[in-house]
C-alpha cells in the first residue's frame, strides 16, 4: 500500500510537470493550428533566462517572471516575421519552418552559452523534502503539482470565460468572419502566441529539475511534448491534463515495475489511445 | 654577398621541400558538433595542450592534426571519414573516437591502410582485440567500475542494488561491479536496467528503497540525465536513510559538477582522472588545456585521454622517423611508460591498453564554494579486467 501511494505521488508530480511544459504547445496546435516544433526551443530559452537571472542573485519568482517576459519579447518579432506566414499553411510547411527555428536556437544557445548543463537554483523554501508519513517527497515536486493546477485553472478560465477567450475562439474558427465583426485578429494571434510561448518558458523553468537545461533540450523532449498534445487532443485543457496524468502514471508505474522494458508501456498506451481516439481524448469527448 | 644570397635561397628551397616531405598528418575523429560537442572540444583541448607544451616538431618532422566530425555514434560515417583521411589526406595515424561503435567500424581498415589507431576515449574492452594496430590510452568501463566494489565492502556494505542505463557501457558497468563484488563476498540483490531516455528517476529510487539494499551502484552516461538521477537520490531521502551511492566517475564528470552541486556532495566514485589530481604534470596540463578550451568549466576527462594519445603518437613518430610503418610504430609503444597528468601510466604490451591508477574520489566543496572530485584513495596499476572476462 505504501508503495502504491508512493508511486501515485511520483506519477502525479511527473504528470504535472509534463502538463505545465506541454500546455503551451496544446494552445498553439489546437487553437492557433500551428504545429510548433520550436515549442521546446522557447521552453529552453525561458529556462536559460531564468538560470542567468537567478544566478545573478534575484529570487526564483523574479526569475520565472523574467523568463516568461523575455521569452515572449523574443518570440513576438518571430511571430510577426515568420509565424504569421504559416498560419493556415500546410502541415509540412509548418513543420519544416519550426524545426528550422529549433535548429537555429540550438546552434545559437550552444554558441553563446556553451554546452554545459544550466540549473535554476531553487529558493530555500523549495529545497529539500517533506515527510508525508509514508515517504519523503521533494518540496519542489509539490510546487510543480501546484503550478500545474494553477495553470490549468487559469488557462481554462481565460479561454472559456473571458472576452479575450471568446475572441480567440472566434478568430480560430473563422478569422475572416471574426475580423469583419471587428475583432482585431492579428493582435489576437500575436497575444495568444505570446501566451503560449510564455507558458513554454514557465514550463521550462518549473520543469528544469526533471528535464535539465542544455542546448539539445529543444529536440530531446520534443516527441514527449507532441505525444502529450496528440493524446490529449490539441487545444483542450482538460484533455491535456488527463493525458498528462494518464501518461505520467503509465510511465512511472512501468519504470517501477519493469524498467528493462524501457518506454514500451508508454508508447503502447499512446498507440492504443490514438487508435481508439484519433482526435485525442478530449477530441472524442467533444464529438459525442 | 652574392654567395650568401644563393646559399640562403638554396637553404630556403631545400628547407621548404624538406619540411613539406616531413609533415606527418594525424587524423582525429570525434564529436565536434551536436549534443556531444563538449567531448570533442575536450579532445581538441587535450591535443592543443600537448602541442603547446611540446611543440609540433619531432626531429625534422612536423605534426599536423586533421579533424573530422562524427556528431553522434555513427559507425558508417566514422568509417567513411577514416577512409577519406587515409586516402585523400594521407594521414599516418588515426586517433580520437569517443564512441565504441565509431572505433569498431574503423578497425578493419587499419591493416591495409598501414595506420595505427590511438583510441582517446571509447571504453568497451574488446576494441583493442579487433586489430593489432589499436592502442588505447583512455580507460574501460570495467577498469573504472571494478575497484568501487572493494570500496563498498570496506564500508561494510554487503548488499547492493545495481542501477544502470540500458546500453553497452551500462551493461559493462553492471557486469564489472557484479563480478568484483560477488567475488569479494558481497551480494547484488537486484539489477535494474533503465532506458537511456529516462528523465524521472523517482520510481527507480523507490525500487532501490524497497529492495532493502545497503548501497546502490549506478552507471549513467555523463550529461543531462545524471542531474535528474543525483537529485532524485537526494530528494527521495536515500542518502539520509543510509543507502550509499557508488559509481564510476562518469556520474560526476567535472563539466557536470557545477550543475549537480550539493546533490552530488559526498558521492563516492572511482575513475582514472580528476582535474584536481595533485601533481605538477597535471597542474601544467590543466592550465594549458583550460587555455585551449576557452571556458574552463567545460574541461573534463576526455582531454587527458587526448593528451596522452598525443604522447603515444609522438613516440610512434619518433620511432619510425616519420615514415609510415604501423607495425613498427605500435611495437615501439608496447610497454611504454610515462608520467601522465593522471599519474604513472604504461601501455600493456599484451593488450595494448593503458595500465593506470584508479582513484577513489569524493565530491567535495572547495573553499570558493564550487564542487570538485577529491581523490582520497589510490588503486595502483590497474589493468583492464574486462578483456579477461569476455
Amino acid at each position: 500500500m505504501q508503495t502504491v501511494l508512493s508511486i501515485a505521488v511520483d506519477a502525479l508530480a511527473y504528470g504535472m510537470v509534463l502538463f505545465v511544459i506541454s500546455i503551451g504547445l496544446s494552445v498553439t496546435m489546437g487553437l492557433m493550428r500551428v504545429i510548433n516544433l520550436a515549442h521546446g526551443a522557447f521552453a529552453m530559452v525561458g529556462g536559460y533566462c531564468a538560470s542567468y537571472v537567478a544566478h545573478a542573485g534575484f529570487g526564483y519568482g523574479i526569475a520565472i517572471v523574467a523568463a516568461m517576459v523575455a521569452t515572449a519579447i523574443i518570440a513576438l518579432p518571430l511571430e510577426r516575421l515568420l509565424y504569421r506566414r504559416i498560419y493556415g499553411a500546410s502541415e509540412l510547411t509548418q513543420v519544416l519552418m519550426t524545426i528550422g527555428i529549433t535548429f537555429c536556437v540550438i546552434g545559437l544557445v550552444n554558441y553563446i552559452f556553451g554546452p554545459t548543463l544550466k540549473t535554476v537554483p531553487l529558493p530555500e523554501a523549495l529545497r529539500g523534502s517533506v515527510d508525508l508519513g509514508f515517504r519523503s517527497v521533494a518540496k519542489y515536486r509539490l510546487f510543480a503539482i501546484l503550478c500545474g493546477l494553477i495553470v490549468a485553472g487559469g488557462l481554462w478560465y481565460l479561454i472559456e470565460r473571458t472576452a479575450f477567450g471568446v475572441r480567440l475562439r472566434a478568430t480560430v474558427d473563422n478569422a475572416n468572419m471574426a475580423a469583419s465583426l471587428g475583432v482585431r485578429t492579428q493582435i489576437v494571434y500575436a497575444a495568444s502566441f505570446a501566451l503560449a510561448v510564455a507558458l513554454a518558458a514557465f514550463g521550462g523553468v518549473v520543469g528544469s529539475e526533471l528535464l535539465p537545461l542544455e542546448p539539445y533540450y529543444a529536440l530531446r523532449y520534443m516527441v514527449t511534448f507532441l505525444v502529450v498534445v496528440s493524446v490529449g487532443g490539441p487545444g483542450s485543457i482538460p484533455g491535456a491534463l488527463l493525458a498528462c496524468l494518464l501518461l505520467g502514471a503509465i510511465d512511472t508505474i512501468g519504470r517501477y515495475l519493469a524498467p528493462e522494458y524501457g518506454e514500451f508501456f508508454f508508447y503502447l498506451a499512446v498507440i492504443v489511445i490514438v487508435t481508439l481516439f484519433p482526435r485525442g481524448l478530449a477530441g472524442r469527448l467533444k464529438k459525442q | 654577398m652574392r654567395k650568401f644570397a644563393i646559399a640562403a635561397a638554396a637553404a630556403i628551397a631545400f628547407g621548404a621541400t624538406a619540411a613539406e616531405a616531413d609533415v606527418v598528418k594525424v587524423g582525429v575523429i570525434g564529436p565536434f558538433s551536436g549534443p556531444f560537442a563538449i567531448q570533442g572540444k575536450n579532445f581538441k583541448a587535450g591535443i592543443d595542450a600537448y602541442i603547446a607544451e611540446h611543440g609540433n616538431k619531432i626531429g625534422d618532422n612536423t605534426v599536423e592534426i586533421v579533424y573530422r566530425d562524427v556528431p553522434q555514434a555513427d559507425p558508417a560515417q566514422s568509417k567513411a571519414l577514416a577512409q577519406e583521411l587515409v586516402v585523400k589526406e594521407k594521414v599516418q595515424y588515426l586517433a580520437g573516437f569517443y564512441f565504441t561503435p565509431d572505433a569498431m567500424a574503423v578497425t578493419p581498415l587499419l591493416k591495409q591502410a598501414n595506420v595505427p589507431m590511438v583510441v582517446m576515449n571509447a571504453a568497451t574492452s574488446s576494441i583493442v582485440a579487433k586489430s593489432p594496430y589499436v592502442v588505447r590510452v583512455s580507460f574501460t568501463t570495467w577498469q573504472t567500475s571494478t575497484p568501487i566494489a572493494q570500496v563498498a565492502l570496506d564500508l561494510g556494505v554487503k548488499k547492493v542494488i545495481t542501477v544502470v542505463s540500458d546500453y553497452g557501457p551500462g551493461v559493462d558497468a553492471e557486469n564489472a561491479f557484479k563480478a568484483a563484488f560477488t567475488k569479494a563476498g558481497g551480494e547484488v540483490v537486484q539489477a535494474i536496467r533503465m532506458p537511456l531516455s529516462t528523465n524521472d528517476f523517482s520510481p527507480i529510487m523507490q525500487r532501490v528503497k524497497d529492495s532493502g539494499a545497503q548501497g546502490v551502484f549506478a552507471f549513467l552516461p555523463s550529461g543531462p540525465t545524471t542531474l535528474g538521477f543525483m537529485k532524485a537520490y537526494a530528494d527521495n531521502g536515500l542518502g539520509k536513510a543510509g543507502v550509499r551511492l557508488f559509481a564510476p566517475g562518469d556520474l560526476t564528470q567535472e563539466s557536470d559538477l557545477p550543475a549537480l552541486g550539493e546533490a552530488a556532495a559526498g558521492a563516492l566514485t572511482t575513475f582514472h582522472y580528476a582535474l584536481s589530481h595533485d601533481s605538477d604534470e597535471n597542474r601544467r596540463f590543466v592550465e594549458n588545456a583550460r587555455k585551449a578550451i576557452g571556458n574552463p568549466a567545460e574541461l573534463s576527462f576526455p582531454s587527458v585521454g587526448a593528451y596522452d594519445g598525443m604522447h603515444v603518437i609522438y613516440r610512434m613518430i619518433e620511432a619510425t622517423g616519420g615514415r609510415q610503418d604501423a607495425e613498427k610504430a605500435v611495437e615501439a609503444v608496447k610497454g611504454l611508460s610515462w608520467e601522465s597528468p593522471r599519474g604513472p601510466v604504461s601501455i600493456d604490451p599484451e593488450s595494448r591498453h593503458i595500465t593506470q591508477n584508479i582513484y577513489l574520489r569524493e565530491v567535495a566543496r572547495a573553499e570558493d564554494g564550487s564542487y570538485y572530485n577529491k581523490e582520497i584513495r589510490t588503486f595502483e596499476k590497474q589493468g583492464d579486467p574486462g578483456l579477461a572476462a569476455q
